[in-house]
């Protein structure tokens, strides 16, 4: 028999007030099951606590039942409480007379019965209460960062100093991401190489960090502390352990090919490092344009390669490591324009070129050596239209979202024009100037001062006449059309989640927003966790930012990690869903409504008339259940049961007004 | 529970609110002291999709005469996906049970969010109305249950 003990607390006189507090307690003390009800002044300070212990030890209690405030404010310290017990901390129940019944009710008849309702349904529930155990899972203490962009290097970095292990897997045959593209960063104009480099060599060189570049990730099984990740290592061709990435072989082959790092404004061959400073500085083959590869012909880079790295063999490998964090890292890509914009020419026009394609030709090691030149016909341009939100805030074409650092690279763009092509003319056609950052509404009001002329509007169209570019628009200030003449035209264009990021993120069980973009766990105040216990993200695959805030993200990201990789051990909360095997038909509803992937169907012996057979049955992953109880309500069978919140609990509490 | 005699009846309201977000609106409106009627009685339960039909038949077996199922707003669940399913399976339900002959408005479903403690007062005043305008439920309460 069962001995509950209730207790029902004034809460001063928060409930006292309205609620008849003594009358609860006698109506508490008549209900089945009920060995002992009392009042108390305050439940939850030291003497409340040692009240309720010295009762429990007293009439040999094994179950209670707390009439307070809501759960959601003292549940965890009468759990703790209760630890000091003999009673387990989950044979509690807590009815909430407070929150949803004497501060939101003023007749003291009505809301004293509701409260003794409330009791009576608690009551009903504990009764159902059984012990439950937390258990605990070892942490793996190593982390996976995918994506080796400036996020990904960040995080892996910070994880990496703090002492644990990283394996940094990058999709390209050299880590650095978009930043290394980028000529200067806004708004202090320091070289995005100067600064990002160091960091890339740094990763490459820190005794925690594993690099693999040319790799993804293929699948992701397990749970928080325990995911085993199965890498995709796609062939390189040259042997990166051999290699002293001497050159030899790109100098000599033959074969040239558009490079997409100088996004298409040069040619690289076909044995290649992505760009100068590639880390790691080795060469891979292009697959793709190898002519050995493709027709057996040529073979030159083996032959002369000193040390015979080269390995037309080669073969794309799978390796298998247990992880205890992942970060998604994965980053951005831009919009392809000349779809969504068959009015600025649909890329007909060799000098209207994208944002990213002005970085590389202002960029120092880029294909003109730093020196501004219309890809056209490399002369220089002394008028340049810039136009702003190509595919961003544009529902209709391409992006309703925001970009967020078009603003002011379009600024720095001006700037740079106007800076290095003396007599030069800039024209920034915009919707809004949105400079939300330290120092940047400084540096646009300084761009303005150094020349540039924003004009308020869209540009509707791009034409070639006469060797100009005709941008033309409105001025929605004047309400004017308004003509420009240009040489050359810059389109600041949307960013868009990285190709195949959200596949990678689903294989990591991470949903993505309708755009694409990562989502976090709570959009304030869980910012770089996801729905997925151990699984973080961070940078640009969370949604359009600059590089500032990029970084500040992926430190916190490894914050996180770092919190989790501290623990040797995780306490994993019981309050989960339990299968009752002899009773699962195996039909996997429940496998396809868990949110967190923590049910699989698992074959397991069985009888059948006297015979041997093998029966299908759900099982679930302790360390990776939410507890939110979705397989339980989606079971035919009503053989998966959410432990705390069984079946039988609700239906008793259902029942509870009108068992007397 | 007081018994139903036929001057003084009460409509009696059975709710399963989630534990993330309408319960927290529930707790809100309190905190807030916001005044509703005490027709309601709250079964908490950690997701919208946790609520079995079989609840809530069971509540209208009882004679409960309306239940309500409370959760996040689609896209807002704590469990990513939770009241899509709640979403579907409440729209047959009310399917059926019109199908069973129990009135529009005696089973409803509400999203209210943590922040939302003004539309929880809001709901419990109207859903209060709308099933005392229905006035008791006869027809699918146990025939032992009541003289």
């Amino acid at each position: 028999m069962a001995r509950t003990g209730v207790i029902i607390c004034h809460c001063g006189s928060n409930i006292a007030s309205v609620v008849d507090v003594e009358r609860v307690a006698l109506a508490a003390g008549q209900m089945p099951g009920v060995t002992y009800a009392a009042t108390n002044k305050y439940t939850c300070s030291i003497s409340g606590q040692d009240m309720i212990k010295q009762a429990i030890a007293e009439h040999e209690l094994d179950r209670l039942v707390i009439a307070s405030c809501t759960p959601r404010m003292h549940e965890t310290t009468f759990r703790k409480m209760l630890t000091k017990t003999s009673i387990n901390p989950y044979m509690l129940e807590i009815a909430n007379i407070r929150e949803q019944c004497s501060w939101v009710h003023t007749d003291k008849e009505k809301a004293t019965e509701k409260a003794i309702d409330l009791v009576h349904m608690a009551v009903a529930k504990v009764l159902k209460d059984q012990p439950l155990f937390t258990s605990s899972i070892p942490v793996h203490k190593k982390c996976l960062v995918v994506g080796g962009g400036i996020a990904g290097i960040q995080a892996a970095l910070d994880v990496a100093e703090a002492g644990y292990e990283v394996t940094l897997v990058e999709r390209e045959p050299s880590i650095g991401g978009k930043m290394v593209m980028l000529d200067k960063t806004f708004p202090t104009l320091d070289c995005s190489a100067c600064i990002s480099t160091p960091k890339m060599a740094e990763a490459g060189a820190h005794p925690n960090i594993r690099l693999m570049t040319s790799c993804e990730i293929s699948a992701v099984t397990g749970y928080i502390g325990n995911f085993q990740v199965t890498i995709r290592q796609k062939p390189r061709y040259v042997n990166h352990d051999t290699c002293t990435g001497c050159g030899l072989c790109e100098e000599k082959c033959p074969t040239k090919v558009t490079n997409l790092f100088d996004q298409s404004l040069s040619k690289r061959k076909a044995i290649y490092k992505l760009f100068p400073q590639a880390v790691p500085a080795k060469p891979v083959i292009d697959s793709e344009h190898c002519t050995m590869l493709k027709s057996g012909k040529c073979g030159l880079c083996s032959k002369l390669c000193p040390l015979g790295c080269i390995n037309f063999e080669d073969q794309e490998d799978f390796i298998t490591e247990t992880f205890g964090a992942i970060v998604l890292a994965t980053g951005y890509d831009l919009i392809d324009w000349a779809k969504a914009y068959p009015e600025y020419g649909g890329g007909k026009y060799a000098n209207v070129i994208s944002g990213l394609q002005f970085e590389r030709l202002v960029n120092a090691s880029g294909p003109t050596e730093g020196h501004i030149q219309r890809p056209g016909d490399g002369a220089e341009p002394k008028t340049v239209v810039i136009v702003k939100c190509v595919g961003s805030r544009d529902p209709a074409k391409a992006k309703a979202y925001c970009s967020r650092a078009c603003c002011m690279y379009a600024a720095k763009h001006a700037h740079q024009i106007l800076e290095k092509i003396e007599g030069s003319k800039v024209y920034v056609f915009y919707i809004d100037v949105r400079t939300p950052g330290k120092g940047y509404e400084e540096f646009y009001d300084k761009t303005r001062a150094d020349g540039a002329v924003y004009i308020r509007g869209r540009v509707s169209k791009i034409y070639e006449e006469g060797g100009k570019l005709i941008c033309k628009g409105e001025d929605t200030l004047i309400g004017k059309q308004v003509a420009v003449e240009a040489d050359m035209v810059v389109l600041e264009t949307a960013m868009e989640p990285a190709h195949g990021s959200t596949e990678t993120a689903a294989t990591a069980g991470v949903s993505a927003d309708k755009d694409g973009w990562l989502t976090e766990a709570h959009p304030k105040l869980r910012p770089v966790e996801t729905q997925t216990a151990g699984v973080y993200l961070c940078g640009t695959a969370q949604g359009p930012k600059d590089i500032p805030d990029t970084v500040a993200q992926a430190s916190a990201a490894a914050a996180k990690v770092l919190g989790l990789l501290a623990k040797d051990e995780l306490e994993t909360s019981p309050m989960i869903s339990v299968v009752d095997a002899p009773k699962c038909s195996g039909c996997g509803f429940c496998e396809q409504v868990c949110p967190v992937k923590a049910i699989s169907m698992v074959d397991v012996p069985s009888m059948y008339n006297g015979k041997r057979v093998t029966r299908t049955v759900a099982q679930v992953n302790s360390g990776l259940c939410s507890g939110c109880g979705a397989c339980s309500a989606a079971c035919r069978t009503g053989c998966i049961d959410l432990l705390g919140f069984t079946n039988k609990q609700i239906l008793e509490e259902v029942d509870a007004l009108w068992q007397e | 529970m007081a018994r139903i005699d036929a001057e003084n009846w009460e409509p009696k309201i059975l709710a399963f609110c989630c534990n993330w977000c309408t319960y927290t609106g529930a707790d809100l409106a309190g905190l807030n002291r916001m005044k509703y009627p005490d027709n309601i009685r709250i079964v908490r339960v950690p997701c919208s999709g946790r609520v079995n039909p079989q609840f809530i038949l069971r509540g209208f077996q009882k004679g409960y005469d309306g239940v309500l199922v409370c959760g996040c707003h689609p896209g807002d669940c704590h469990y990513t996906s939770g009241n899509y399913f709640t979403r579907r399976r409440f729209l047959l339900m009310k399917r059926l049970l019109e199908y069973a002959g129990i009135e529009t408005g005696r089973f409803q479903a509400r999203w209210i969010s943590g922040a939302e403690a003004a539309k929880f007062r809001d709901t419990v005043l109207k859903v209060t109305e709308e099933i005392r305008a229905l006035g008791p439920n006869h027809r699918m309460k146990e025939a032992d249950d009541h003289e």
